[in-house]
């Protein structure tokens, strides 16, 4: 099939950037979107044309590092699909479709589709994690972790951090993906002793960032790739309240 | 060159206490003088660097990608091995050590191997301390399940995503250190050279991925945690940036490189589906616990799945191997699989895949049971492919998946530069000639939790270093060399791609290096490769330039780099004459078809010292011995 393409080019931050348009016309519907996008870049090259820059490595889904918009959707049409496992028999012959970086402040575009999510590590840093020095753990069966809490923890600690919440969200808020680290860590009877200061320095941090408030749109939820549900934000919030007004 | 292996003597269980008490330590007051890089942020380099900086250390940290926690740790999925024995099933730390050093086909340290069984207990505890979501009982307990190769169920995981869940623990307590600011990190910068002072490693030369500066930083000791070459080959299940740029360079500053011919080949990814096709993804082995393998009996059979009879399948691996079944380690499944294939029984479009059924599993357990198991597994299947496992059996060929070889460490994990350590994957120990399943992740975070943070301290405290900066002739040398390397990349201004060259360079790896060798087929890769490299220096196209962001200059470098190192591999390969582990050598079968090991002439592992490109590299041997587990034809029967 032979798909259009529209794509945001801008060489660096400084640079304004525009859309421009491409035509890839074999497409087989067996590729997956970023092998569409590496026949387009080869023809480029082949061409002397700079190819497309955009972030990539697994191309399994899990390590999070590429995204962008297609046609104003974060990772593009297909649910619970990153963009790497998106494959192109879920388009058709002739279709248009508008290739965007993420948009947002605490994202600035580094070039073409690549973005700077390094705020997203700054998040964690403030507080998205258990302090447990190497060597001082007791047995792993000390702790007991009823199945449910555990299932639960495992849900919200399958987010990859690829940014597609803060994309989708008109706020630019980053509560799915701060939710997700806080109900990750606070499910478990470990993450306990911390979890009053996890959530206190991660908002803080996040409007340091620039990220925006959330006003529960929903649409982080409609575009993750791993359906971390909302429920995660509302689980935030309450440690938020319950680590202002009565934690220390 | 004298290759100390600094492995202990005296009974095995002590060797490791006793060794650590030999050690000198670096005084808690003066940890904070020093200086360490680290270079990669999976399990090895991440959990190395957060606990290097508890400890009070200065650490300097690296990653080429945008953040730490990409690293392609992440993407392992099946579980990782700990001898906890929690299932009373036999299991025990000798049991963990015997497995591997025999799944390793006995050419691996007994001494290092033993130490990492006795590991795999406090990384479950480090682990689950850090929060990560291990599997429970309804009882709250830790779960475990038996994975390849193994008939113990000692396998933790947090459903099919266990890589993941550890890396991200190993990246929280990585971020709590840059937090602290105990380490800086330095994302988006990719190793282009080692600096070495005097003989030891003093600094590495990188390349600020988003401006393009070359940048020099100095330190006392150099970790090298950057993982496995598998990408040679183009096609394999390494994430895309995976490359063996950090550790070829070392190589060439005189770095050992052993057994580079070690490659394994996991028997469970999804088949090639096309010539764009830009990696093969995995999909567990853990799979194999309830899918059956099976082909269909009759040559060119073209019928579908479900219209095959039942005695007109051939369940191969439980014919062959009554007693492992579909669970015989990845070496067996894999070239199994390949013969089968090659005899015309293969299914799908190409006719390079076999079965994996789990039509009997589903039946015997229920639909919600193997969706528990392998829901993510099974989603990702049908993602791809467009087809329901549920209702049809996978289709699935082996693909390059892991290299045991790397450079050469001593018991301290140290490489001959005196201070250059090498974690993880990158480096050669503990998997001998091939690994199971399940025990990458457990070496990555023996490694960098226990390991090297015990070891490093030997070093510092017994080394006098004199203070270096940047404007050293070594390290104006080491920036030099790597602006010239990009200059004369951007300068051939050729004809073709870095990807079609490597494309090339995958498809004769893969055809005379892969998943059985002969003399034959190696000869004539040891004489494309060195041609098809040098038509590359002259022909490639890199467009651009190199103070900017430039993906097709970063994939050049890594390309070149592959050119040098697919040729070691061939050499390793032609030299060692016999089959062991991932190693099959055609001419040296049993008359079963097994691998046929010659202990005599090859119990030992092979270290290769650079000695310029297009040269004759000069072979050194580190012999092995077995005090413990002696070395007995493998056999899965």
């Amino acid at each position: 099939m032979r798909i259009i393409l529209h794509i945001w080019r801008q060489r660096n931050a400084n640079d304004k950037g525009r859309m421009v348009r491409y035509e890839v016309p074999n497409v087989s519907e067996h590729m997956s979107f970023l092998e569409m996008l590496d026949v387009l870049n080869e023809d480029l090259i082949s061409k002397n044309d700079d190819p497309v820059a955009f972030d990539h490595d697994c191309r399994e889904g899990i390590c999070g590092m590429c995204g962008c918009m297609v046609n104003g959707v974060a990772h593009g049409p297909l649910p619970g699909t990153t963009l790497c496992q998106l494959h192109m028999r879920h388009f058709k012959d002739g279709d248009e479709l508008y290739l965007e970086p993420w948009r947002a402040r605490a994202f600035p575009v580094v070039r073409d589709l690549i973005v700077d999510r390094t705020s997203f590590d700054r998040l964690i840093a403030a507080g998205g994690f258990i302090s447990v020095a190497t060597g001082s753990a007791p047995d792993g069966n000390a702790v007991l972790v009823p199945k449910e809490k555990a299932e639960l923890s495992m849900d919200a600690a399958a987010c990859i951090g690829c940014g597609a919440c803060v994309a989708m969200c008109p706020n630019a808020s980053a509560s799915l993906f701060m939710g997700a680290k806080v109900a990750h860590l606070g499910l478990l009877p470990q993450g306990q002793p911390e979890r009053d200061r996890r959530i206190v320095a991660m908002a803080t941090q996040a409007n340091r960032e620039l990220f925006g408030s959330c006003t529960n749109i929903g649409e982080c939820e409609a575009v993750c790739p791993k359906e971390i549900k909302l429920e995660v934000i509302a689980r935030m919030n309450r440690d938020f309240l319950h680590a202002s007004l009565i934690g220390r | 060159m004298p290759l100390d292996s600094k492995s202990p003597t005296g009974p095995i269980e002590m060797r490791w206490d006793r060794h650590r008490f030999n050690l000198k330590l670096v005084n808690p007051a003066n940890k904070r003088k020093y200086t360490i890089i680290v270079v990669g942020t999976g399990l090895a380099g991440g959990s190395a660097a957060a606990t290097l900086a508890e400890l009070g250390y200065n650490v300097k940290c690296f990653c080429f990608q945008d953040s730490p926690r990409r690293a392609h740790s992440i993407a392992a999925q099946g579980g990782i091995n700990a001898a906890k024995n929690y299932h009373n099933d036999g299991d025990s730390v000798y049991r963990l050590f015997y497995d591997t050093v025999k799944g390793g086909d006995f050419r691996a340290r007994e001494s290092n191997v033993y130490r990492l069984a006795q590991i795999s207990l406090n990384i479950i505890d480090q682990c689950v301390a850090q929060g990560v979501p291990f599997a429970r009982e309804y009882s709250g307990y830790l779960d475990n399940r038996s994975f390849g190769g193994a008939q113990v169920s000692r396998t933790f995981y947090a459903r099919g995503q266990t890589g993941q869940q550890l890396l991200l623990g190993a990246y929280q307590a990585l971020e709590h250190q840059i937090g602290r600011g105990q380490v800086e990190m330095f994302p988006r910068s990719e190793m282009l050279d080692l600096i070495v002072v005097d003989g030891r490693a003093r600094g590495i030369v990188t390349r600020n991925l988003i401006t393009g500066q070359v940048e020099s930083h100095i330190a006392d000791t150099v970790v090298l945690g950057t993982g496995g070459y598998g990408n040679v080959y183009y096609l394999s299940t390494n994430a895309k940036g995976c490359n063996a740029t950090a550790i070829w360079r070392a190589h060439k500053r005189g770095a050992l490189f052993a057994n580079p011919c070690f490659t394994q080949i996991h028997p469970t990814c999804i088949p090639v589906s096309g010539e764009y096709q830009s990696k093969l993804t995995l999909m567990s082995e853990s799979l194999r616990n309830d899918g059956r393998v099976w082909v269909p009996l009759g040559k060119g059979d073209k019928r579908t799945a479900s219209q095959i009879p039942e005695a007109e399948r051939d369940y191969f691996l439980e014919r062959k191997y009554p007693s492992f079944g579909n669970l015989v380690p990845r070496d067996v499944a894999s070239r199994n699989a390949k013969q089968v294939c090659d005899e015309g029984r293969g299914v799908g479009e190409s006719g390079l895949a076999v079965y994996l059924d789990f039509r009997d599993a589903i039946q015997r357990l229920g639909k919600p049971v193997i969706k528990e198991r392998y829901g993510n597994l099974f989603d990702m299947y049908e993602r791809i492919t467009g087809e329901d496992p549920y209702s049809a059996p996978m289709r699935i060929y082996p693909a390059i998946h892991y290299t045991m070889g790397g450079l050469w460490v001593d018991y301290n994990l140290m490489s001959n530069i005196p201070g250059l350590y090498v974690i993880g994957e990158a480096n050669f120990s503990d998997h001998g000639a091939n690994r199971l399943g399940a025990s990458a992740l457990m070496q990555g975070l023996a490694d960098g939790y226990f390991v090297l943070p015990n070891t490093i301290n030997d070093y510092l405290a017994s080394t006098k270093l004199d203070k270096v900066d940047g404007s050293h002739a070594a390290v104006r040398e080491a920036e030099a060399g790597v602006a010239a390397i990009t200059k004369r990349l951007l300068a051939a201004k050729g004809t073709r791609s870095v990807d079609s060259y490597h494309r090339e360079l995958g498809k004769i790896m893969w055809e005379d290096c892969g998943m059985s060798r002969n003399a034959q087929g190696l000869q004539q890769a040891l004489a494309k490769i060195p041609a098809l490299r040098e038509q590359f220096w002259r022909d490639v196209k890199v467009l651009g330039d190199g103070e900017e962001l430039n993906q097709s200059l970063e994939k050049a470098g890594r390309v070149a780099d592959f050119f040098e190192l697919a040729e070691l591999m061939c050499l390793d390969a032609l030299e060692r004459n016999e089959s062991c582990g991932g190693h099959f050598r055609e001419e040296y079968q049993t008359p079963e078809g097994e691998a046929q090991r010659d202990d005599d002439r090859y119990s030992y592992g092979a270290c290769w010292e650079f000695r310029g490109v297009g040269n004759r590299p000069e072979l050194h041997k580190e012999p092995l011995t077995f005090d413990y587990v002696h070395p007995t034809q493998r056999s899965y029967k």
